[in-house]
């Protein structure tokens, strides 16, 4: 009578221990993929670089936030020592914001060797020209693009800073 | 009279959203108009709407007008003259973030007279184009 008591309680035990060991294992599955899907979805961004707020609200008005590695440190700095003129227009910023935002550009600026471009253009660097040969020159004249600069006219993902092969649209080509 | 079940489950929320956003929208509001009294107190004199308009449609010796980028009638997106990027609309009924900063707001009269009129603009200006811009309703 008394093991007849106890049985229940035993098998019980063991189908919430198994629940348990489920659950579990489930939840470790779960944290080894999580990771992954994080890493796929970088590799989607085309690991373009966190723009802080700052670099958005005063760099991203009058054209995109450009990425700070398509220019080597040196002309990011030049670029901020003459914002009173930049590039035609006034573009002035307080001393503090200037020094925020030349220590981000610079850290995250095209690596060591890469030379200085003419007029400090990132579309007349080297590697700009090298990956855009294939653009014809009536696409870079049309009325939708009217500018290299426009990096959005074709980059449809250019303002989050993703450049990917993928997301490039040729306006007015199907 | 109390107002009837449907009324207070339906239309209360309803008009607890509208109170809170005219309340917000009237602190916006606010903050422009005393933007206007400073530069008018600065300025010594009243501001004038359509001498603002002038201004903000006229070329002052260079090449860009206000209008060049913010567009004749600044109720509608504009387009920067060089880069081609859409800019917002400046008049405050169309766009009620403009001119609820102070800061923000001198830093681009700042930058922006310089490259219209080559230096930075006076308080009466600055008053005249704001009161313009204030007096553009839907």
């Amino acid at each position: 009578m008394i093991m007849n008591n106890v049985d229940p309680t035993i098998s019980s035990r063991k189908i919430a221990a198994l629940r348990c060991v489920r659950a579990s294992l489930a939840t470790l599955l779960l944290m080894l993929l999580l990771p992954r899907a994080a890493l796929a979805e970088e590799e989607m961004r085309g690991l373009a670089i966190p723009l802080p707020p700052k670099y958005r609200q005063e760099c991203a008005t009058c054209h995109i936030a450009y990425p700070p590695g398509a220019l080597p440190a040196e002309s990011w700095r030049r670029i901020l020592n003459r914002l009173d003129r930049h590039f035609g227009t006034d573009a002035t910023l307080d001393a503090a914001t200037v020094g925020q935002l030349e220590t981000w550009l610079t850290a995250h600026a095209a690596a060591g060797s890469r030379a200085r471009p003419p007029e400090d253009r990132i579309t007349r660097s080297s590697w700009f020209i090298a990956a855009h040969d294939e653009v014809p020159m009536s696409l870079w004249h049309s009325p939708a693009v009217k500018r290299p600069s426009n990096c959005a006219a074709c980059h449809t993902q250019a303002d989050k800073g993703n450049f990917d092969e993928r997301f490039i649209r040729i306006p007015g080509a199907r | 009279m109390r107002p009837s079940r449907s009324f207070r489950v339906l239309c209360a929320p309803c008009l607890w959203v509208a109170t809170l956003f005219a309340t917000v929208v009237g602190a916006h509001a606010d903050t422009t108009a005393r933007l206007l009294d400073g530069y008018t107190a600065q300025a010594g004199a009243g501001a004038i709407p359509s001498r603002g308009q002038q201004f903000f449609t006229s070329r002052h010796g260079r090449d860009w007008s206000c209008a060049s980028c913010h567009g004749n009638t600044p109720t509608g997106p504009g387009r920067h003259v060089v880069t081609g990027k859409t800019i917002e609309p400046l008049a405050p009924a169309f766009n009620p973030a403009r001119f609820t900063d102070e800061a923000k707001t001198e830093k681009w009269f700042r930058r922006n007279c310089k490259d219209v009129v080559g230096r930075e603009c006076s308080a009466a200006e600055k008053a005249d184009v704001l009161s313009w811009l204030m007096s553009l309703k839907p």
